[in-house]
């Protein structure tokens, strides 16, 4: 159970990115974001992990409060919660054989990773997990050498290394065509059914939230909107959430 | 429009201005570089500026074996009173020379004639004073050249040295014979630049080794985030000195014990190949893979210790390595013959390896008891109530400003040996407290402090101020501690290396891509697992190219560094310059120019393949 209770985010410049926002996740729950660019959705989802760190509120998973936790404890906390982004974020660089293992580094002894070496369970683990997202055939290729929907497949494979409870994904279809899209939104729902990973994933297509999520939180100028079950959405919340003048498309 | 045409008169003022002030600008600029083109008009800075350039234009590379044919012909100045004289038919089966008249008076002009020598040859024809044919002395500037049947003739003007006896006019023609072969100075040039590149490279590898991990905490993106509590900082700056007194103090005793086996090459082999498999079964089982649940306490404990006799046991090998190495060695260099350099090299090694190994344990040391007590006052300040913390951090701060300052306080007295330890020692520890103790109470118990930017700056204003001297300058101070030689000039390029590199890498880490560095810090990865797999791959391209970069700098910079006895090309060439020897002095120019140009292609193709 994640509870997200009076979250704010303040940054720098003084803008509010989140103003107080609360709502719960179930385990297992299948929960979409959504709200226009620039609604705080990206600074939710890095709350909860603290890529970036609450101005206030708590984060409560399982009982325990993330924005308290020590580094030490930050570590055991992330490396439970996958992250999925919008342009993947592979070290374009690096074998996808490697960028997947990355996902085994918060359980990795710091010391071995001086020296790059993975036990051999782990890469047995990467090939499964690459085979189950259909690429293992791109195992030994560099990530830059992808496509942007084997990328981002290999981001999810990334992610389901760390044995997950929870996965957040960002906007993880934006940059990828429709056929794409409904693929990797289908691993994500796999994830969800058969390993029982609750998964909050930011979305811009109602269409993606209807087909997908259990249940969906809508952000708008950083103040939860709309909470509620994606058939709820109906014209009039459809202007609450994105403004009077927006059109629905797709 | 009427606007512009009222501002139009103010313009041009300052447009006039500005070009007077330009103008005077440059009339100081020519006052101050006497820029005078006089003496260029001089007939006799042209005639050397010509001379010059025609010697750097022949570089003095290659040359023939040469044959002279010497031929002398009596010829007497002043014709003698008894009339003209009789001079002996000359030996016509070989080269011989005809004068007519054969006598003549001072001044006077002989006309002399060559007949069967080497064709197409050239040499002086001079007078030989005195009426030894053998005589070295030889009078005359002239130069003749013969034909394609070996003939010449000349018109000889006397000089004015009579004599009663009979004197000589003296034909020495050279022929090149053979192929054309190299100069002693295009080998000492060769002996030379190989020196030259030698340096740059050793310069270069040992700068970039340590301006990686510099690089890293000059870098503003990876240094920005780290952030502790008071105490924690507090903590690990008390941890640096401790660890390193202690540390050194542990390899020196490590060391004691490894003497007594120093010499014995079999012991030497038996621990260089056994410890380590020693360390790597301890490491596997002190310092496990993954571990998903926290171990107990005991076996915390237990590990820790492993890890201590294992960190023991290999500076024992490090030492056993270096007089494994020494030793060999020792032996190669007497019975290898011309790879005598190969066991040279292994002694250097050795000898290397055994002066950093206490320096290196009292580093190590240094970091882990830091890194280790600054984890002790993270947990302080998160497991106590911000009463009790407050109270930790005024004592902690108050120590470690008092610690630091003292150590600084120390050098100065070392420095400048003031002899005064109220200034160098009890004065600054006061003010270190103190310093400490008002940090201590401005900041909030549990707050933490930037000491990633602290770090970061302290970093920057070194780097920056070391880069600002000059190699050529190190290189004066490094031919003091380690004497002239290329050995001096490495050391200056070498630091002079770090401090550059260092800061052109940081630029790089500062400018990679965020996502990935995002990425792998979601995944519960610590900051040495983040600049791993995150920085590293990201900055390799820009690494390598900027380490070609700085090699060909090197390269250059080490061509000149032998003006101040840092070894290498410099020194031949300064050398060949002030001997006013430019056609020598042209072939090192020639070889600089030829290594830079090949250095550049080189770095230009591995770069195309790496990057």
């Amino acid at each position: 159970m994640l509870q997200i209770k009076n979250l704010t985010k303040i940054y720098d410049g003084g803008v509010k990115a989140l103003d107080n926002v609360s709502f719960d996740v179930p385990d297992r729950q299948f929960l979409a974001v959504i709200g226009l660019s620039g609604s705080g959705k990206s600074t939710l989802l890095r709350c909860i992990n603290r890529l970036i760190e609450p101005t206030s509120g708590q984060i409560l998973w399982n009982g325990e409060d993330i924005t308290k936790a020590s580094p030490e404890e930050m570590r055991r906390i992330r490396r439970k919660i996958g992250m999925v982004f919008q342009h993947f974020n592979l070290v374009h660089r690096s074998k996808v054989l490697t960028n997947v293992l990355a996902g085994r580094l918060g359980y990795i002894n710091p010391a071995w990773s001086l020296i790059n070496r993975f036990p051999k369970e782990d890469i047995q683990k990467a090939l499964q997990k690459l085979e189950r997202v259909g690429i293992a055939d791109k195992a030994n290729h560099r990530a830059d050498e992808l496509s942007g929907g084997q990328q981002q497949r290999v981001g999810i494979a990334r992610a389901l290394m760390q044995d997950p409870e929870m996965i957040l994904a960002d906007e993880p279809v934006a940059s990828l065509d429709p056929v794409l899209a409904h693929s990797i939104m289908k691993h994500l729902e796999d994830i969800n059914d058969k390993d029982g990973v609750t998964v909050l994933c930011s979305l811009h297509f109602l269409d993606l939230v209807h087909r997908y999520a259990d249940r969906v939180v809508a952000l708008n100028a950083g103040k939860l909107v709309f909470e509620g079950l994606p058939k709820e959405i109906d014209d009039q919340k459809f202007k609450d959430i994105y403004g009077r003048d927006a059109e629905r498309v797709g | 429009m009427n606007n512009k045409k009222q501002a139009s008169p103010w313009k041009s003022i300052q447009l006039g201005l500005a070009i007077l002030i330009g103008l005077f600008v440059f009339a100081y600029g020519f006052q101050v570089t006497k820029v005078d083109l006089e003496d260029l008009r001089s007939e006799r800075r042209q005639e050397s500026l010509v001379r010059v350039i025609r010697a750097l234009a022949r570089p003095d590379l290659f040359e023939y074996d040469q044959e002279t044919e010497i031929v002398n012909a009596p010829v007497y100045v002043t014709c003698p009173a008894s009339g003209s004289p009789t001079i002996p038919e000359p030996d016509k089966s070989g080269p011989y020379l005809v004068v007519t008249p054969a006598c003549a008076n001072a001044g006077e002009i002989v006309h002399v004639e060559g007949f069967n020598f080497a064709p197409n040859t050239t040499g002086p024809l001079r007078f030989i004073p005195g009426g030894d044919p053998t005589n070295i002395v030889e009078l005359g500037r002239d130069n003749v050249e013969t034909d394609a049947s070996g003939h010449f003739a000349f018109d000889f003007t006397l000089p004015k040295r009579p004599s009663e006896e009979v004197q000589f006019i003296r034909a020495t023609l050279r022929k090149n014979v053979g192929t054309p072969h190299f100069t002693r100075s295009a080998f000492d040039t060769w002996g030379k630049i190989v020196e030259t590149v030698f340096l740059a490279l050793l310069a270069t590898v040992f700068g970039t080794f340590l301006a990686i991990p510099l690089s890293f905490i000059a870098a503003r993106n990876l240094m920005k985030p780290v952030k502790s509590p008071l105490a924690s900082i507090a903590l690990s700056v008390l941890g640096w000195p401790i660890g390193i007194v202690l540390g050194y103090l542990i390899v020196r005793w490590v060391e004691k014990l490894s003497t007594p086996f120093a010499e014995n090459i079999p012991v030497n082999i038996i621990s260089v190949i056994l410890v380590p498999i020693l360390i790597w079964f301890g490491l596997r089982w002190a310092l496990p893979q993954e571990e998903t649940s926290k171990p107990s306490t005991s076996l915390q404990l237990a590990r820790f210790g492993t890890l201590f006799v294992i960190l023991l046991l290999g500076f024992y090998s490090l030492f056993q390595l270096a007089s494994l190495s020494k030793n060999l060695g020792l032996l190669g260099a007497r019975s290898l013959g011309s790879l005598a350099f190969l066991g040279n090299f292994f002694f250097q090694l050795g000898d290397i390896v055994s002066i950093i190994t206490p320096a290196l344990g009292g580093l190590a040391a240094g970091g882990a008891l830091s890194s280790f007590m600054g984890r002790i006052g993270q947990r302080l300040s998160e497991r106590n109530s911000p009463e009790t913390v407050k109270l930790f951090n005024i004592l902690f701060a108050v120590l470690a400003g008092a610690v630091t300052f003292g150590l600084i306080g120390q050098l100065v007295e070392w420095l400048y040996q003031i002899g005064n330890p109220i200034y160098t020692l009890w004065g600054p520890i006061l003010i270190g407290a103190l310093l400490g103790l008002i940090i201590a109470v401005v900041t909030k118990a549990r707050d933490t402090l930037p000491i990633g930017m602290i770090i970061y700056f302290i970093t920057r204003t070194f780097l920056n101020g070391l880069r600002s001297i000059e190699a050529l300058v190190m290189a004066i101070v490094f031919v003091i501690a380690v004497g002239i030689g290329p050995f001096a000039g490495v050391m200056a390029l070498g630091l002079h290396t770090i401090v550059s590199l260092a800061k052109l890498y940081s630029e790089q880490v500062e400018s990679i891509m965020a996502g990935p560095l995002e990425a792998i810090q979601a995944t519960g990865a610590n900051r040495l697992q983040t600049i791993i797999y995150a920085v590293v791959p990201q900055i390799i391209p820009p690494y390598i190219s900027y380490t070609m970069y700085r090699w060909d700098i090197n390269v250059r910079m080490s061509t000149i560094i032998g003006f101040v006895g840092g070894g290498g090309i410099g020194f031949l060439l300064q050398q060949n310059i002030n001997l006013l020897n430019y056609r020598a002095a042209s072939v090192q120019m020639l070889a600089i120019a030829i290594v830079v140009a090949s250095m550049d292609y080189i770095s230009s193709v591995l770069r195309e393949k790496y990057v």
